[in-house]
């Protein structure tokens, strides 16, 4: 099924050479009248864990919208495996976003299914597979993130780290290329965190899917990923090995990787000098 | 001068809501007979909504029946006609009453249900999760709804003319003792196919009209719990608007 999408919609280029999956190439993307990305350039290399890092607010799930076509940037191009996202028609796009499978930060499950059917959704939407093979790929997957006992349960019913692994189960239901997670840590507790981060190199290592990790967790990124991109004032701030990055001579990322308080980030919110308005206000 | 451009401001975010339902209805009619292939989903969605609204609708139909009875039996007294008590609670009924309080206690219970539901799948990234599979949520998710919806309604409004016909009869034969015998038979000899018609028209039109509110506030919430709330509250204002503004025009058309 996904290898005859992708002929279908990859016929403008043979892809299987190239060393990068995704290309974005001076990407400028703004709303609201504000600029989010000015000039955004950077590849994600096939079948390695690439993390994407930068402080809040600072378009890192814009990056991931743009990536999968929810949204269009204003300029530039997204290639996907040679495939110019922008320019999809909503049918090729849906044919591409099969080859994705994306993470949401809360899990994003299906409230009204259990367990079992939110992981069989894919599978029921896009296959005719007979209910027995359904189920036998639906435990496989449950068994795959630990949760195989938790099938009948509802989401509701699941702590944080046990819905981002049913979420994780359900998008490797239909054996994605590209595995893209979205703040796959925040709010987790350590145990919880150090499954997260063993499902990602699992899923990178036994099955070689080229991996996207989105976070601000600098300690636990330095163990994980491959290459980093710091996104910092619309553009690719620094890039390479985490580790080789600390001695960064950029201020924003020395800021950033060390977690000092003030510095290009400011502090303090713009405002308007603080000894004027306390006396304006007291008059 | 204010006022002026205040109204002026409320005509362009009314043309440009009714320009925005328009488009919306465009592509849930194109995902309609896709949904359609699937009835398992239908069918739930009757149940949800239908189930929701049952007792509910039941309830306050036997009320509104039992004041019909009431009233009707003490006007038409004063003609000495209480004979045609039937006649009138029935025609009430089927025409205006069942169809109007069934939409209006319909968007109150299922409408809200509906729209908070989709609102919170919104803000929960389960409808971009759902894009995210490939799959289009206006076809798997708000279609079924919506179809569920519309045809739940006008059953319920047969289910609330039926008690509430019950509900005259019971203050009418009961206890004031109109004559069992009549009060049926002038019903059945003065309520036309016409009048069936008409309510049954209502019935499909404020179906129509206040699932397709209920599922576009939902689906366009702004995806915080203050969006939430405010597209419930606007489903039940604006349904409760247009089935009254569609009432009128229906029955003026009908007369
Ligand atoms: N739909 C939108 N409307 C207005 N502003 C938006 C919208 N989406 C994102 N933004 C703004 O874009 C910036 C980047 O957001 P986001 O990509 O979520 O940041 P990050 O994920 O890096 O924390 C934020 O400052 C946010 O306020
Ligand atoms: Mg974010």
């Amino acid at each position: 099924m996904v290898s005859a999408v992708s002929t279908d919609v990859s016929s403008a280029q043979p892809a299987a050479a190239s060393e990068s999956l995704i290309e974005i190439r001076d990407v400028h993307y703004s709303v609201g009248g504000r600029s989010i990305f000015s000039g955004l350039n950077l590849s994600i290399p096939r079948g390695r864990i690439t993390a994407l890092m930068g402080p809040s607010g600072t378009g890192k799930t814009t990056l991931l919208r743009l990536v999968t076509g929810q949204i269009k940037p204003t300029r530039g191009e997204i290639l996907f495996d040679g495939i110019n996202v922008s320019t999809l028609k909503t049918r090729e796009l849906y044919a591409l976003r099969r080859r994705m499978g994306m993470l949401f930060q809360n899990g994003a499950l299906l409230t009204d299914m259990s367990v079992f059917e939110n992981v069989a959704f894919p599978l029921r939407e896009h296959t005719d597979l007979p209910e027995c093979l359904i189920r036998n790929i639906v435990l496989t997957k449950l068994q795959a993130v630990g949760l195989r006992g938790a099938a009948q349960l509802m989401p509701a019913e699941l702590s944080g780290g046990m819905n981002r692994r049913v979420a994780l189960a359900r998008t490797m239901a239909t054996d994605p290329e590209v595995l893209i997670y979205d703040e796959p840590f925040t709010g987790l507790d350590p145990i919880s965190m150090g499954m997260i981060v063993r499902l990602v190199r699992h899923m990178n290592a036994a099955l070689g899917i080229t991996s996207i990790v989105v976070s601000h967790d600098v300690h636990e990124l330095s163990g994980l990923s491959d290459t980093s991109y710091i996104i910092a004032g619309g553009k690719v701030a620094a890039a390479g090995k985490l580790n080789e990055l600390k001695g960064h001579q950029s201020e924003i990322v020395n800021q950033f990787l060390n977690g000092l308080p003030d510095g290009p980030v400011p502090f303090h919110y713009p405002a308007a000098d603080y000894q004027q308005q306390l006396l304006a206000d007291s008059e | 001068m204010k006022i002026v451009r205040e109204l002026a401001d409320s005509a362009g975010d009314f043309t440009a809501a009714v320009g925005g339902v328009t488009l919306f209805l465009g592509r849930l009619l194109g995902q309609i007979p896709a949904a359609l292939l699937r009835p398992s989903l239908i069918v739930a969605q009757v149940h949800n909504t239908g189930a929701l609204s049952l007792v509910i609708i039941m309830t306050c139909a036997l009320f509104v029946g039992a004041v019909l009875g009431l009233l009707g039996y003490d006007t038409l007294l004063r003609f000495g006609s209480e004979d045609a008590l039937g006649t009138v609670g029935a025609l009430g009924l089927v025409k205006e009453l069942g169809p109007v309080v069934t939409a209006l206690l319909y968007a109150g219970r299922a409408g809200t249900a509906l729209a908070s539901e989709l609102g919170l799948m919104r803000a929960t990234d389960q409808l971009t999760a759902i894009e995210m599979m490939a799959v289009d949520p206006m076809r798997r998710v708000v279609a079924p709804r919506f179809i569920g919806g519309v045809i739940a309604m006008p059953l319920l409004t047969v289910v609330f003319i039926a008690i509430g016909i019950f509900g005259v009869q019971l203050v009418g034969v009961q206890n004031f003792g109109v004559d069992s015998a009549s009060f049926w038979s002038q019903m059945r000899a003065s309520v036309e196919l016409n009048d069936i018609a008409e309510g049954v028209i209502k019935g499909c039109v404020f179906g129509l009209a206040c699932n397709l509110i209920a599922v576009y506030e939902g689906y366009n919430a702004i995806p915080t719990a203050e969006g939430v709330g405010r597209a419930t509250t606007r489903t039940v204002v604006i349904s409760a608007v247009l089935t009254l503004m569609l009432d009128y025009m229906i029955t003026a058309v009908m007369l």
